[in-house]
């Protein structure tokens, strides 16, 4: 400690203890746990992924079409998510707002969508628990679809924050609207993933 | 609604079980009542169980992490002397059913539910005073962590008198582990209270990397950061890159036993040593997640009694992160067995071999650290000698063990056991204890006696030997891990001498407890005033004991390694009137012990298949979530007349005993 150690330091701490730029910070650690996460479910998926055990394979199951519209509810739901961020910027909360309905809807859409696929192969007689193969599907994909409904259930709160309790776009709502556009598009990252690990390189 | 909880589930015919029980319900019974008869209540609420202050989680944690040390301890008697009587056609006194869930309580208390929140109450209670903060960067993710951990560590103990705990071994192998081998309660309390556990430690891996990344004080650059907190950035690293894979393995384990699914079934494409590869993924690097903080403390130990600078801090630093890159490229040395052929056993045993060095590297740093210093032999310094000799051996009998070939001799057997444990109690649990000793003052204030510390060592360090020495012997033997009981009688005299070498251990915990007690009757006469009762170098030192909430007055500013010390080189020119400013804190919340609750009741009810239960739990956890998320209240202002009141008082305690020097 140097003899002016007991005067304060306001310039350099002046963000010491507002929390905002270290949540950001720890909010893309969390993301990168979680792309171990996945990476631990890819690697378990890789393993299992010919385990047939006498059920289908993915060239049975799988329809590259329906996956096709699934994946572009999703993509665009990561542009139409990047519209809101940047009306948010420019502090028009009805914009934002209203941008994120449509990425709600569409998230909505996609995760109507992969529901519906598993309720069908669940009703055909190929749920989870007929082989390697399946089960390592239905998980990995289950786990992305379970990670994009948490993000659906954190707009709808941002949204209701924002408007039904008038919290406005403060720095503290931005942040949160960063954090949640980071999580957006990091699952639009793992999508891309799974469709061409699991869907392109399942129908081959 | 009950789902499978009946009332048979509680074990009434065994003795053993319901008198630990009992014990436990009168121990609990004694505090609860203590609580309310000196009307503690909303105190321990408002000032600990809502506290978001890092000094105090981290005694909770210590406190956790010493209850199932003690818990853990009496399985490992109850082990040592069932195997030194169930020989030659002599069940001894536990049935296997029971054995076996002994062993694995044992081993999975002592790692997650002893050795981690020892650790994590450490770094908790040094970290942000040695970077110079005032807390960490999310300090009620930090309580939710803590609460997380003491909610497992509850299923744990629930287990006891409510069904079963696992009968797997610590890790929980399949197909063992699966329902169709395993098909009662105790895997399920196993994985669940691991999943809660393992979730807040994960959080706690980001909290104290952000911490030590964004809010070390002016100056500190990051070859000035004491060495403790460079082995807690590079902890955190590994608890970021590694638990997330527990998380899986646990989840897809989960998965086959509730839904029936195929991971690692033998049936339908199921690869067991699928599980075995995750889970020493994760498992390795949570071995270096448990050492290099045992390093930290050692590198500030013995630079503090031998009264001198640490000796090639650089090197230090280098080797500390070496071992965290290279820990991630061993697992497979855990099942060489596997088969996976010569050329992958050999990589793997090379890569584990080449850890050897930094290792190596730190124990000579420390040797030179202390040629010719002036080196005061207290308990912190006699736990670090005694750690030096015994985890160099544990050392080389891990090279021994990393040659494939010796491996598939020695794999399973004894000698294994024989060896974690000398890396473990000898590297971890040593550490854990100097760290213990020398942060004691730290937070309450006084110190640790002496005698009885010195007292606990050479029995812990002399019961160690005996204990583990003749578990070598009984490896080379040809002797496995977990029996419940054998036919070979030239085993039971080496089963004996260890079982004499686990009563002098228990020795060692006795001298611990009168320790902890001697220590709070005469605290008066160890009592630290000036906040710095070692000479301490680093910047934890230089506040007060306890340090008061906000940590520093005026944030300290930093221009060279061992901060402190180099004040104190300088003479306390410092001693000019500070200019206090309005100081920011975080309000204690009461979410985080919420959220844990609801957790609990969910691993709960999940155990029993209660599913209503399981809904609620879940939900609350979420809902309790958003409802704090509504709020904006979360942090206040400590003004600065109220600093400069408490440093007033503190600056006059300290004058009035250098008065009484002087007289």
């Amino acid at each position: 400690m140097s003899p002016d150690s007991l005067v304060a330091h306001h310039g350099e701490f002046a963000e010491d203890h507002s929390h905002e730029p270290n949540n950001v910070f720890g909010f893309w650690l969390y993301l990168m746990t979680d792309c171990i996460l996945f990476a631990t479910l890819f690697a378990a998926f890789a393993v299992s992924r010919h385990q047939y055990a006498g059920d289908v394979s993915g060239r049975d199951i799988f329809s590259l079409r329906y996956v096709g519209v699934e994946t572009a509810l999703l993509l665009i739901s990561s542009s139409t998510y990047g519209f809101a961020m940047i009306n948010a910027y420019q502090h028009k909360l009805p914009a934002v707002v209203a941008w994120l309905c449509v990425t709600f809807l569409l998230g909505a859409g996609f995760v109507g969508m992969e529901v519906n696929e598993f309720h069908h192969l669940v009703a055909e007689g190929h749920g989870p628990d007929h082989s390697a193969f399946l089960s390592a599907f239905f998980t990995l994909v289950g786990t992305h679809g379970l990670h994009v409904t948490c993000g659906l259930i954190w707009m709808l709160t941002l949204i209701v924050q924002m408007t039904v309790m008038k919290k406005g776009l403060s720095t503290v709502y931005l942040n949160r609207l960063m954090c949640l556009s980071l999580f957006w598009h990091f699952l639009d990252i793992v999508w891309i993933c799974v469709f061409t690990l699991v869907y392109l390189m399942g129908v081959q | 609604m009950l789902g499978r909880l009946t009332m048979s589930d509680i074990p009434y015919d065994q003795p053993i079980i319901m008198g630990a029980g009992g014990f436990m319900a009168l121990v609990g019974a004694v505090v609860l009542g203590a609580i309310t008869y000196y009307r503690k209540w909303s105190y321990l609420w408002s000032e600990w169980i809502t506290s978001v202050d890092h000094k105090r989680i981290g005694v909770m944690y210590i406190i956790v992490a010493l209850v199932m040390l003690l818990r853990g301890f009496s399985d490992a008697i109850l082990m040592r002397s069932q195997q030194m009587m169930a020989h030659g056609g002599a069940p001894g006194f536990l049935p296997p059913h029971h054995y076996d869930q002994i062993f694995t309580a044992h081993g999975t208390i002592m790692i997650f539910f002893m050795a981690m929140p020892f650790m994590i109450g450490l770094m908790n209670i040094a970290v942000p005073l040695q970077i110079g903060a005032r807390d960490v960067a999310f300090p009620f993710m930090n309580s939710l962590s803590f609460w997380l951990t003491a909610v497992g560590a509850m299923l744990v103990n629930v287990s006891l008198v409510i069904g079963e705990f696992g009968q797997t071994g610590w890790l929980a192998y399949p197909p063992l582990s699966e329902l169709k081998f395993s098909p009662g309660v105790g895997v399920d309390y196993y994985i669940w209270s691991l999943q809660l556990t393992g979730i807040g430690t994960l959080l706690t891996g980001i909290n104290f990397f952000v911490t030590i990344v964004k809010m070390r004080a002016p100056g500190m650059t990051w070859m000035r950061m004491p060495i403790f907190t460079w082995t807690i950035l590079c902890t955190a690293i590994l608890i970021m890159a590694a638990f997330p894979i527990l998380t899986v393995t646990f989840g897809l384990l989960s998965l086959d036993r509730y839904l029936g699914m195929h991971f690692f079934t033998n049936e339908l494409g199921g690869n067991q040593m699928m599980y075995v590869n995750l889970i020493w993924a994760w498992g390795h690097p949570e071995v270096y997640i448990l050492i290099l903080p045992a390093f930290g403390v050692f590198s500030e130990v013995v630079p503090t009694f031998s009264q001198k600078r640490l000796f090639g801090y650089g090197a230090m630093v280098y080797a500390t992160v070496s071992i965290t890159v290279l820990s991630f490229v061993v697992w497979l040395h855990h099942f060489f067995t596997m088969g996976s052929g010569a050329n992958v056993n050999a990589f793997f045993g090379i890569t584990t071999m080449i850890i050897a060095i930094p290792t190596g590297v730190k124990i000579f740093n420390w040797l030179f650290t202390m040629y010719r210093g002036r080196i005061q032999f207290t308990a912190p310094m006699l736990w670090t000698l005694g750690f030096m000799i015994t985890f160099t051996i544990g050392g080389m009998t891990g090279v021994l063990l990393a040659l494939p070939g010796n491996d598939w001799v020695l794999h399973n057997s004894l000698f294994l056991v024989a060896h974690f444990h000398n890396v473990i109690i000898g590297g971890v649990l040593f550490g854990y204890l100097a760290g213990f000793a020398y942060w004691f003052p730290k937070s309450f204030g006084f110190k640790l006696h002496d005698g009885w510390g010195k007292a606990s060592f050479w029995f812990w360090l002399s019961g160690f030997y005996v204990a583990f020495t003749p578990l070598y012997v009984l490896g080379f033997l040809g002797m496995t891990r977990r029996m419940n009981h054998y036919d070979n009688p030239a085993w039971t005299p080496y089963l004996m001498v260890a079982f004499a070498g686990a009563l002098l251990v228990t020795c060692g915990i006795s001298c611990q407890i009168i320790q902890l007690y001697v220590s709070i009757r005469d605290r008066h006469l160890n009592t630290d005033v000036t906040g710095d009762p070692w000479n301490g170098r680093t910047l934890e030192w230089s506040t007060s004991s306890p340090p008061p909430i906000y940590n520093f007055a005026v944030l300290p500013h930093v221009d060279a390694l061992d901060a402190f010390n180099e004040t104190k080189k300088r003479g306390h020119e410092a001693r000019e009137t500070p200019v206090y400013s309005d100081i920011h804190m975080p309000k204690n919340t009461p979410a985080g012990f919420i959220m844990s609750v609801f957790a609990g009741l969910m691993g709960f009810a999940l155990i029993w298949h209660m599913w209503v239960f399981a809904i609620i739990g879940f939900v609350g956890i979420f809902a309790t979530f958003i409802i704090r998320s509504c709020s904006d209240d979360h942090d206040y202002y400590i003004s600065a007349a109220e600093v400069a009141c408490i440093e007033a008082l503190h600056d006059s305690r300290v004058a009035s005993l250098e008065l009484t020097h002087v007289a």
